[in-house]
């Protein structure tokens, strides 16, 4: 469905990503792991083409978007959980979610927000707030939330854990697995790892900048050596 | 007293265009649109040469003056904003300040300077409603204005297209993953602000019967400080803006004179944003929540001079003057350093994220400090220049203490009012000031036994000054204090919790800044012998402003720079003599095109929006150099 | 009394009680960590005792001195750093400056008279600054020695708590932080605060965009400067395992009010707090 071929990008002269390829396929969930300043976030603003790469090419089912605008890529059924949130401060959380929805035009809008704040009853007694003035942890709901809202075909999400309470954390991979059982297709970068790979069916790791490792997720999960190495799992 | 009411309700109708128009941009494009005003006077034309020229009826003007100025602001958009995506915050302010002076000047050689008689052959009918006559033309514009803004409103909260158009202005890059078209939304918000810049233009032109190319800067201005009354970033705001402006003017007017008018539209604005930093109806930003990071200034260090190039350009500064017959070149570069200082004064402020409006104030304080301490108070010029810069810097601090409060535009315009304050007082003082008169026969300076004669000694003694200025501020922003001014330009709510008193800082940064811009003031006074208040116009603030952005944000150097260079321009541009201006808008923006980071700001190498980025600015070998940083446990 | 002594606060926000009646106290040279479901109020907590917001009832002392609805800068300079859950660091400046900033509440040579400012009565403090600040200025511009020596000892200091951070952040010391990845910011921050040479740091969820590897890293790290620093420590942080292992106490909040205290191991097996905030994992 989606594919990168030989990403390099840059931030001026500072290369960021080397020769980066990966693969999403129609109805999987895939995750991409790495450290810090691996330049996960790097390639989600590939995919979004918020990060224009200066060789590669972007391709989404079969076609080279690598030169299309971020809100035609939006049109084609993508949809972002971004990093570090990036709610509308000074707009409502209604108008927030709605937002999330400005690509359809259909009737069901309604009915989605009605789903959507189900999922999250702390949003639903909130729905007058302004957005800037909630919480880390429901500015993270929100931005998942309002990802739905599009009802995307593929949503990339940035670390979308960060910052929700333990049971939250379950909460919201049960939510993306649930997601993705309705035919969502699903990139994720994550920093949980077991948790990741647990409900992904693939997964890459980025490592300074290239692609070091992918595999299916249960492989990457049960190899000791990539536990310890790449996934940053402690040595018990 | 009724009847001035309704006045200023016609005439507050029309800043609520303005205002509107203004409100919209801003809270589109975080922009303050200083092209407005033209787009107002071109408006205003186009209507005039319809009605008054052709007779067309008043609404197939009114269409027309939507339509074609509607398409002159898409045209501006295009042409001035869009080339500008990723470049720092500031720039696209400079990129319509350009475009402020090339339609302007545009104007001016279209037109002819003088005003116009503006008949329209309205029916005279009238209303009297207890006892006063409510004209045709007064219901009729009230009706186009409360129009406008229901329509408006409509569409920006009820419409799909205007959610996406606040929501850009939000977050730009969270918008683009909506799937806003973020080109598109601020095109048409141009689109609009300036058809409606079009429709107020053609009404008040009926409304004084008269229209003139210099009407733009001052109709600007008007919906600007119309905007900020309400608080600029809602419609209601704009409304209650408008009218509160037009009543203001209209009784200042009718019971002071129409000389204080201006002041008394000032004097409110200053005070109710003293009181309400948000406007009158402004949401107050929620304290700790919204980040305040760059809202105009925000760039990495700018680019090092190297220190030959430094030697060699003093030294070409100080040999010139030897030069035969160079009487008139001295002379223009004595200005260009006069207006170094205003912008060093300036580059302070900024650099802690302060933008100001009001170094025209500055400007005249300093200049009348010193004339007035020489010439009537009898002190060596040696004595006078230090006081006067000494008194700028406590008035500066004084008036500008109840804005520090503010932010970013709001800010911008209070200096400006705080300006036009400071020349207001100085035209109404005549026991002083010798009001419009000005002030004649400035004493020059001695120098032992030596007088200032001719342009020479000025042009030395500014070089010296600009140079012990230049030097100063450099040191002084390589500080710890320069970064706590930085910190303080970044975020100050981040500052304040490291123990920053973010008030304070910033009023040390207005007195020294003022003190600087204080020192040009007295030079140019002493130079010219004679001065009056209206030399000390606002359009020194705005062109002030646009050397300092010229100069690359930060920059000491560049600041001279792009000051001397600004100055000199329009002089070698003589020979083009009535299309000079025209040129100098026309190369202003291209330089805003081509260095949007200005003279010697850095390569912009990633755009500011937090975190989000723009790429590929630059293309050197691939992988040199770059030392990516350590992943996850590698290495341990 | 406690060293952070924190009693009956309350914060309300239109009708919602962000911060309901909380008292909790954090004694000398502790760490207690604040945790809590989404929207519980700790945030707030922290907005309350640096004085980003007067709080609606309650108070806050310090050291045994009431520093309720003080000036966030006066908070600052008695001592609290505190770091930003949303990552505030600022942008522009260079790494190393970020952190020079840090360090602005105890530079005496180059800020002099700035701490006797704060001992004056109300008269003093607002007439005190106009006379400092140009004589701040002045040094600033003239760098006699006493400000260089202070600048020299600025800048090891610098460099050794950048150092701290291994070479996550050394070799990014000139760039603009902004062009730093999520997770270096928030170092950033934390370096920022170390260099106020805190007596109370406040930590706002600094392991967030932390693999598993990584989050430990940053354990040892607070575990260090503890030692070696012996800082008071209050902790928000969503990382159980990094909470139990660190906390010497931990205070649990729900809808703005305490539902529990103890040491780790009574809290993690509380039932209110499974409920409220651990699901059934725990
Ligand atoms: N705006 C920018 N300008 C310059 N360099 C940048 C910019 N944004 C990111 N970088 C650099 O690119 C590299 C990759 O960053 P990226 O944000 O993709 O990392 P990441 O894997 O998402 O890290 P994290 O886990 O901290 O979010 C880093 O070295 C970072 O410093
Ligand atoms: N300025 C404000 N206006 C209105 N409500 C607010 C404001 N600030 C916080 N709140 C609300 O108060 C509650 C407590 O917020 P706080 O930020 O303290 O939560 P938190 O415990 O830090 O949660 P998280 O773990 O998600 O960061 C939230 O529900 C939030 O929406
Ligand atoms: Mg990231
Ligand atoms: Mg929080």
């Amino acid at each position: 469905m989606l594919s990168l071929h030989n990403i390099n990008a840059f931030y001026g002269p500072i290369q960021a990503l080397f020769d980066v390829s990966l693969e999403v396929r129609q109805g999987e969930i895939v995750c991409l792991l790495g450290g810090n300043a691996s330049g996960k976030s790097t390639t989600m603003k590939t995919i979004l083409g918020l990060v224009k790469p200066r060789g590669g090419q972007v391709v989404l089912d079969g076609e080279d978007i690598t030169s299309l605008a971020t809100p035609q890529r939006v049109r084609r059924g993508l949809a972002s959980v971004p990093e570090a949130r990036r709610i509308f401060p000074r707009m409502t959380v209604r108008e927030n979610l709605l937002m999330g929805a400005y690509t359809r035009r259909d009737k069901a809008i309604g009915d989605d927000l009605a789903r959507v704040l189900d999922l999250f009853p702390r949003l639903k007694e909130r729905l007058g707030q302004s957005g800037g003035t909630l919480s880390g942890g429901e500015q993270q709901m929100l931005a998942l939330g309002r990802a739905l809202m599009s009802r995307p075909r593929l949503i990339c999400m940035d670390e979308p854990s960060m910052g929700l309470a333990p049971k939250l954390v379950q909460q919201s991979f049960e939510l993306i697995q649930q997601v993705n059982a309705q035919g969502v297709t699903i990139f994720v970068v994550e920093q949980n790892a077991q948790v990741a790979l647990s409900i992904a069916h693939r997964g890459y790791v980025l490592q300074n900048g290239a692609m070091a490792l992918s595999g299916p997720a249960q492989e990457l999960l049960h190899n000791p050596d990539i536990r310890r190495v790449y996934l940053g799992e402690v040595a018990a | 007293m009724l009847d001035q009411v309704i006045n200023g309700l016609v005439l507050g109708n029309i800043y609520v265009l303005l205002a509107v128009g203004m409100a919209l941009i801003f809270s589109v494009a975080n922009l303050v649109n200083f092209s407005k005003g033209s787009v107002f006077m071109i408006g205003a034309y186009v209507g005039w040469a319809l009605i008054s020229q052709l007779g067309w009826p008043l609404w197939a003007a009114l269409l027309a003056a939507a339509l074609g100025c509607g398409l002159l602001g898409v045209l501006i958009e295009r042409v001035a904003l869009r080339p500008l995506e990723g470049a720092p915050p500031i720039a696209p302010l400079l990129s319509t300040v350009a475009v402020a002076f090339i339609l302007d000047n545009l104007g001016l050689l279209l037109f002819k300077p003088e005003t116009r008689a503006f008949n329209a052959p309205l029916p005279t009918w009238r209303l009297a409603v207890g006892g006063v006559n409510v004209g045709l033309l007064d219901i009729l514009i009230a009706l186009i204005s409360l129009g406008c803004i229901g329509g408006l409103y409509l569409f920006l909260y009820h419409t799909r297209l205007g959610s996406g158009v606040r929501a850009a202005a939000q977050d730009r890059d969270a918008a683009l993953q909506m799937g806003v078209d973020v080109d598109q939304a601020r095109s048409l918000v141009f689109g609009i602000a300036s058809a409606l810049a079009g429709i107020a233009g053609t009404l008040l032109g009926i409304y004084y019967n008269s229209v003139n190319p210099a009407m733009g800067f001052s109709a600007g201005l008007k919906g600007l400080i119309a905007a900020l009354l309400g608080g600029i970033t809602s419609l209601p705001a704009a409304l209650v803006g408008g009218l509160l402006l037009g009543q203001i003017e209209s009784l200042a007017t009718a019971y002071i004179g129409l000389s204080y008018r201006n002041l008394a539209a000032f004097l409110v604005l200053v005070l109710i944003l003293a009181l309400r930093p948000e406007g009158l109806l402004g949401r107050a930003a929620q304290r700790g929540y919204e980040v305040t990071t760059g809202v105009f200034f925000s760039v990495g260090k700018p680019r090092r001079v190297p220190r030959s190039v430094l030697v060699g350009v003093v030294l070409a500064a100080v040999l010139l003057p030897l030069i035969p017959n160079s009487d008139y070149v001295v002379q223009v570069l004595f200005i260009g350093l006069v207006y170094a200082l205003l912008a060093l004064g300036l580059n302070l402020v900024a650099g802690a994220g302060q933008v100001s409006l009001g170094q025209a104030g500055l400007f005249a304080i300093g200049a009348y400090g010193s004339a007035l301490l020489t010439a009537k108070a009898g002190l060596p010029f040696w004595i006078a220049l230090p006081a006067s810069a000494i008194l700028a810097a406590i008035l500066g601090v004084a008036l500008a203490y109840p804005a520090l409060r503010l932010r970013g535009n709001y800010l911008a315009i209070a200096t400006l009012g705080l300006a036009e304050i400071v020349t207001q007082t100085i035209l109404n003082w005549e026991g002083l000031t010798n009001g419009p008169l000005g002030l004649f026969g400035i004493p020059a300076p001695r120098l032992g036994g030596l007088l200032f004669v001719g342009a020479r000694p000025y042009y030395y003694l500014a070089l010296v000054l600009v140079a012990v200025s230049a030097w100063t501020l450099t040191r002084l922003g390589r500080s710890q204090l320069g970064r706590t001014l930085g910190a303080i330009r970044e975020d100050e709510l981040a500052a304040e919790t490291y123990g920053i008193e973010t008030g304070q800082y910033k009023a040390l940064a207005f007195g020294l800044g003022a003190a600087v811009a204080a020192v040009g003031g007295a030079l140019f006074a002493h130079s010219s012998t004679y001065i009056s208040p209206d030399i000390f116009t606002p359009a020194i603030s705005v062109l002030v402003l646009t050397m300092v952005i010229l100069g690359g944000l930060g920059s000491v150097p560049g600041v001279v720079a792009s000051a001397v260079l600004l100055i000199a321009l329009p002089e070698v541009a003589r020979p083009v003599a009535d299309a000079r201006w025209l040129l100098y808008g026309v190369l202003l923006l291209l330089l805003v095109r081509f260095r949007p980071q200005g003279l010697l700001g850095r390569e912009p190498k990633q755009s500011l929006s937090r975190g989000q980025t723009n790429v590929g600015v630059k293309s050197p070998e691939p992988g040199l150099g770059t030392q990516p940083e350590f992943a996850g446990t590698q290495g341990k | 009394m406690a060293f952070l002594e924190i009693n009956g606060l309350s914060k309300s926000f239109g009708g919602l009680r962000a911060v309901d009646n909380v008292s909790l106290s954090v004694e000398e040279g502790e760490l207690v960590s604040l945790i809590g479901p989404n929207g519980a109020g700790k945030t707030t907590v922290f907005n309350l005792v640096t004085g980003i917001y007067p709080p609606s009832a309650g108070r806050v002392a310090l050291d045994r001195q009431d520093i309720t609805g003080l000036p966030t800068a006066q908070v600052a300079a008695r001592g609290v750093a505190r770091t930003f859950q949303q990552g505030r660091v600022f942008a522009g400046l260079s790494v190393a400056d970020n952190v020079r900033v840090g360090a602005h509440v105890h530079l005496d040579a180059q800020r002099p008279g700035a701490g006797l400012v704060a001992r004056l009565g109300p008269v003093g403090r607002v007439v005190a600054p106009w006379l400092r600040l140009p004589w701040e200025a002045a040094l600033a511009v003239v760098q006699p020695p006493r400000v260089q020596g202070e600048e020299t000892r600025l800048a090891e200091e610098t460099r050794s708590i950048l150092g701290i951070f291994g070479e996550r952040l050394t070799p990014r010391w000139e760039d603009p932080a902004l062009s730093l990845s999520y997770a270096n910011r928030r170092r950033v921050e934390i370096a920022r605060a170390l260099a106020l040479q805190p007596r109370l740091l406040l930590l706002d969820e600094p392991c967030a965009g932390m693999n598993p590897a990584e989050t430990r890293e940053l354990q040892d790290l607070i575990a260090l400067i503890r030692r070696e620093f012996g800082l008071t420590i209050l902790l928000i942080e969503h990382k159980l395992d990094l909470v139990m292992q660190l906390s010497d106490r931990v205070i649990v909040l729900d809808h703005g009010a305490k539902i529990a205290e103890g040491t780790p191991a009574q809290v993690r097996h509380d039932p209110l707090v499974v409920e409220a905030y651990l699901g059934r994992a725990a």
